[in-house]
């Protein structure tokens, strides 16, 4: 017994703990509590991982039956296994370092105490959901990471576009854990448990599917949980719009670690997905038709964190493509340096953010490398990872992706190639237009306090440096490596495709800053349909929402609800108001003509009598 | 000798229940009752229920009926007055009880064709020690019971008459 | 052929019952409306008699016995009533006696 238990025990100590009394508690106390909490929780995990050494099988801890019903039976059971010590290292680090800068960004906001309570909250159920050693476990770290999302996105629940951000988050994310459920059902039903141990040994026994069948069932509806969660298409819709709430959440929940859950879960499900090889490609489809659709919108947009939005969108995208590919391990990793250096970007546009007291649009920014000179070695930092330049993390996990779709199909590997260009491009672009140039803004930008600065170089280190935690080769035992030559030319086109893109972003915004407005002006009709993201929520709000929310108020709420159940209650209590008006007439208060109606009575049953004596 | 017996006494109780009915003030009623009871008394001889004859004439004819007289007198009761009318009484009573009487009849002499014939001393069970045995042995529950009934009836009554401490 | 037919006391039985009927239907004084009902027990008591008489078992005198005790505990009961009646409302007419009307 290691008690796994108290990896996920202790923040959830800490929200109850902030939750109960951190009102009252001075902001000193609560962040004692929130940071505390995480922090004993990684040393927990570092002590787990040094006790467990290599991890070469998976280490499972059975607390309690959590419920019984015929032959399914749901434990309360931890495991860890290489997998989730990779989760476990990153949620809790990353998770971290963004409360540390939590504390300065949060400084001067209302519920300072709500947010940490949510914010530790959110990390008890995100261990859960990593640790859980059956489908209904995770299902509920899955759901309460969901929860934690919709109140941190709503946590300006005053502001209306935050708490409908936030509404829209939590009912796109239904629709997927609808498939999710149904796909655990599905499970249940094929192999008549929920134990990943049980499952997977289980499916291991079973024949490739070539053919649609029950594991490309399941596979395809745990895709539509995942998609929902990871913001793929066509669920990506509310990841966007998540960026409502404060900038360490977008860092924390929307960028590093909730998002991923569901690249997470198709990697723990790999022995379903590798007998269901037409469930893998949708995956390698949906993956790649996210990232480059997102990589597309993030080139027009204008709100810095909708830039890094669009592009955590596009990044997620890329790593379903690592899955989708059979490159388990390369989405791994590319979830691992994706948390750093995205973290990273949020946290920097956070602290410029903070820096211009509340300013986002990159219109209204500029020159700011003079201003904030820590946040733009950061950021810049970031950039060049997530660019995919050498030898920075980016680069070496977006490029075992770009492999492995090399391998599995070469035309994913070009569009791969094409969106890892206008990654670079869209991520440089809004670099040089917060840093470069002229300040264009109201505001007197600040530098932010050491408390959000330190916690952003400790992130720039780890993007820089995060390549060389070799995931892969830690994953081995799980996920065998994708054969296929190590081809030097395939690496060459895409760091030049990443070089070409930041090229471009410094020509059209340094170099010749008039040069994007009159290219928007020429192309006219194509820019606004990329800045107006396709339109794809005016789509989705004529094609879906309006038909659902006008449908349910005709059919549903006129229809049933008002017109038959409430129709049919109203007619009962009337049709019981006129019967009584009538039947009243026989209470006449007169002894004498009850004793008539009691007389017609007995005349009724002598008469009833005689005539069954008749009868007989 | 018999059949003169019951015909003599049945139309006796007959003819003063229908005085009962007819009569509008309530003391006539009240002893037409009387005479019914006490027709009824000698019918219960004719068959046999000797303590149940001499209970009728004690309990019912004696006591019951005194007490209707004295409240009778308490209340000083005039003659009814004409107030009101039940139609329901009218026109769904009395088509009610000609069918029910009729019914009855059907009903007997369906039941009982060629039924046997009572006579005096046809049944000798009715004695008081008969009665009583019974009561004390098989009835003995019920017996106890009625005590705590007319326990309650005493109690009752003298609560509901007693006057009101305004009064 | 010397005896009554014990169905004469059934149907004499069964006039009794029906006339204490008739008056409870027909009379307005409340104690007259008393009357009849004892009048109708009266009745049944002599039905239960003559059942007897048929059946040779005296257990038919018990229940004639019975239905007197319970008789009489309402005669004293409902007398009490009148008379908490007619002191609030200073009338024995049923009709009057109807402020459930409504």
């Amino acid at each position: 017994m290691l008690h796994l238990w108290l990896i996920p025990a202790f923040p959830l100590a800490g929200f109850l703990a902030n939750g109960l009394v951190g009102r009252r508690a001075s902001k000193a106390a609560v962040n004692l509590i929130a940071i505390g909490s995480v922090v004993l929780s990684l040393l927990w995990v570092l002590k787990t991982l040094a006790a467990l050494g290599p991890l070469e099988h998976t280490h499972i801890e059975r607390y309690f039956t959590w419920f019984q019903s015929g032959d399914l039976r749901v434990g309360f059971d931890l495991a860890v296994d290489r997998l989730t010590a990779v989760m476990l290292l990153v949620v809790t680090s990353v998770g971290l370092l963004i409360h540390i800068y939590a504390i300065g960004y949060m400084s001067h906001e209302g519920g300072y105490y709500r947010f940490f309570a949510y914010f530790n909250l959110f990390m008890f159920f995100m261990l859960l959901l990593v640790m859980a050693a059956n489908f209904l476990l995770m299902f509920v770290g899955w759901e309460g990471v969901g929860l934690c999302s919709y109140l941190l996105i709503g946590f300006y629940f005053l502001r209306h576009s935050a708490t409908t951000a936030g509404n829209k988050a939590f009912i796109v994310n239904r629709i997927g854990d609808y498939g999710f459920t149904l796909a655990v059902f599905l499970i249940f039903l094929g192999f008549g448990s929920l134990d990943f141990e049980t499952v997977f040994a289980a499916a291991a026994g079973r024949p490739v599917e070539t053919s649609a069948g029950a594991l490309t069932l399941i596979g395809l509806l745990l895709l539509a949980g995942a998609a929902g969660k990871s913001a793929q298409i066509p669920l990506y819709v509310w990841l966007p719009d998540a960026m409502e709430g404060p900038t360490p959440v977008s860092a924390l929940i929307h960028a590093a670690t909730m998002v991923t859950a569901g690249v997470y879960m198709i990697a723990r499900c790999a022995p379903l997905y590798t007998r269901a090889p037409l469930a893998l490609d949708v995956v390698a489809l949906v993956g790649l038709a996210t990232a480059v659709l997102a990589a597309i919108i993030g080139l027009a947009q204008t709100d810095i964190k909708k830039v890094f939005a669009y592009s955590t969108v596009s990044q997620l995208g890329y790593m379903f493509l690592g899955l989708g590919s059979g490159a388990y391990s390369a989405g791994i990793f590319h979830l691992v340096t994706h948390a750093f250096f995205k973290a990273l970007l949020f946290l920097g546009a956070g602290s410029v953010i903070h820096a211009l007291s509340g300013e986002q649009d990159l219109r209204r920014m500029g020159g700011l490398r003079k201003h904030t000179p820590v946040t733009f070695v950061t950021i810049l930092c970031a950039a060049v990872a997530i660019a995919g330049v050498p030898p920075f993390s980016g680069f070496h996990s977006k490029d075992a992706i770009l492999l492995a779709a090399h391998h599995h199909a070469p035309w994913m590997y070009w569009a791969g190639v094409a969106t890892a260009g206008l990654t670079a491009f869209y991520v440089f672009r809004a670099v040089f237009l917060a840093f470069f140039g002229t300040y264009r803004g109201p505001h007197h930008p600040h530098e932010s306090p050491a408390v959000m600065t330190l916690p952003l170089a400790a992130l720039a280190l780890l993007s820089l440096a995060g390549g060389y935690f070799n995931v892969p080769r830690w994953l081995e035992p799980m996920f065998p490596p994708a054969e296929g030559a190590h081809d030097a030319l395939l690496v060459y086109i895409s760091v030049a495709a990443a070089a070409a893109g930041i090229s471009l972003a410094w020509l059209m915004y340094v170099a010749r800053p008039g040069l994007a407005d009159r290219l928007a002006g020429r192309l006219g009709w194509l820019y606004r349909l990329v800045y107006n993201k396709f339109f794809v929520d005016e789509i989705y709000d004529r094609a879906l929402v309006r038909p659902c929310v006008e449908g349910s108020s005709a059919v549903l709420w006129r229809g049933v609800d008002a017109g038959l159940i409430d129709g049919a209650v109203n007619q009962v209590g009337m049709k019981a108001r006129d019967a009584g008006s009538v039947l009243r007439l026989i209470q006449s208060g007169s002894i004498r003509s009850y004793a008539a109606w009691v007389l017609w009575g007995s005349v009724l049953a002598l008469a009833a009598l005689v005539l069954s004596r008749g009868a007989r | 000798m018999d059949l003169v017996l019951f015909l003599t006494f049945a139309i006796v109780a007959v003819g003063c229940a229908v005085n009962l009915v007819l009569q509008r003030h309530p003391i006539s009623a009240a002893i037409s009752l009387i005479g019914v009871m006490a027709s009824l008394a000698v019918l219960y001889l004719l068959l046999g229920a000797e303590f149940i004859a001499a209970a009728q004439v004690i309990v019912y004819a004696g006591a019951i009926m005194v007490l209707f007289v004295f409240v009778i007198m308490l209340l000083n009761a005039e003659a009814e007055r004409k107030t009101g009318r039940s139609l329901v009484a009218r026109y769904i009573g009395i088509p009610s009880l000609v069918l029910f009487l009729s019914l009855l009849g059907v009903l007997i002499h369906a039941l009982y064709p060629s039924a046997e014939r009572a006579s005096f001393g046809g049944f000798t069970g009715g004695t008081p020690q008969n009665v009583g045995r019974l009561l004390f042995t098989r009835y003995l529950l019920p017996f106890e019971a009625t005590s705590a009934l007319i326990l309650i009836a005493i109690v009752g009554a003298v609560w509901l008459a007693r006057k009101e401490a305004g009064e | 052929m010397t005896g009554v037919p014990l169905s004469w006391f059934l149907i004499l039985s069964a006039v009794l019952f029906s006339l204490g009927v008739a008056g409870f239907l027909i009379r307005r004084s409340v104690l007259t409306v008393f009357m009849s009902i004892e009048l109708m027990l009266n009745a049944v008591n002599l039905s239960f008699v003559a059942f007897s008489y048929q059946l040779k078992q005296v257990n038919g005198h018990l229940f004639t016995f019975f239905v007197m005790v319970v008789a009489a505990a309402e005669a004293a009961l409902g007398l009490a009533i009148i008379l908490a009646v007619f002191r609030n409302r200073g009338t024995l007419q049923v009709d009057e006696v109807n402020s459930m009307k409504n």
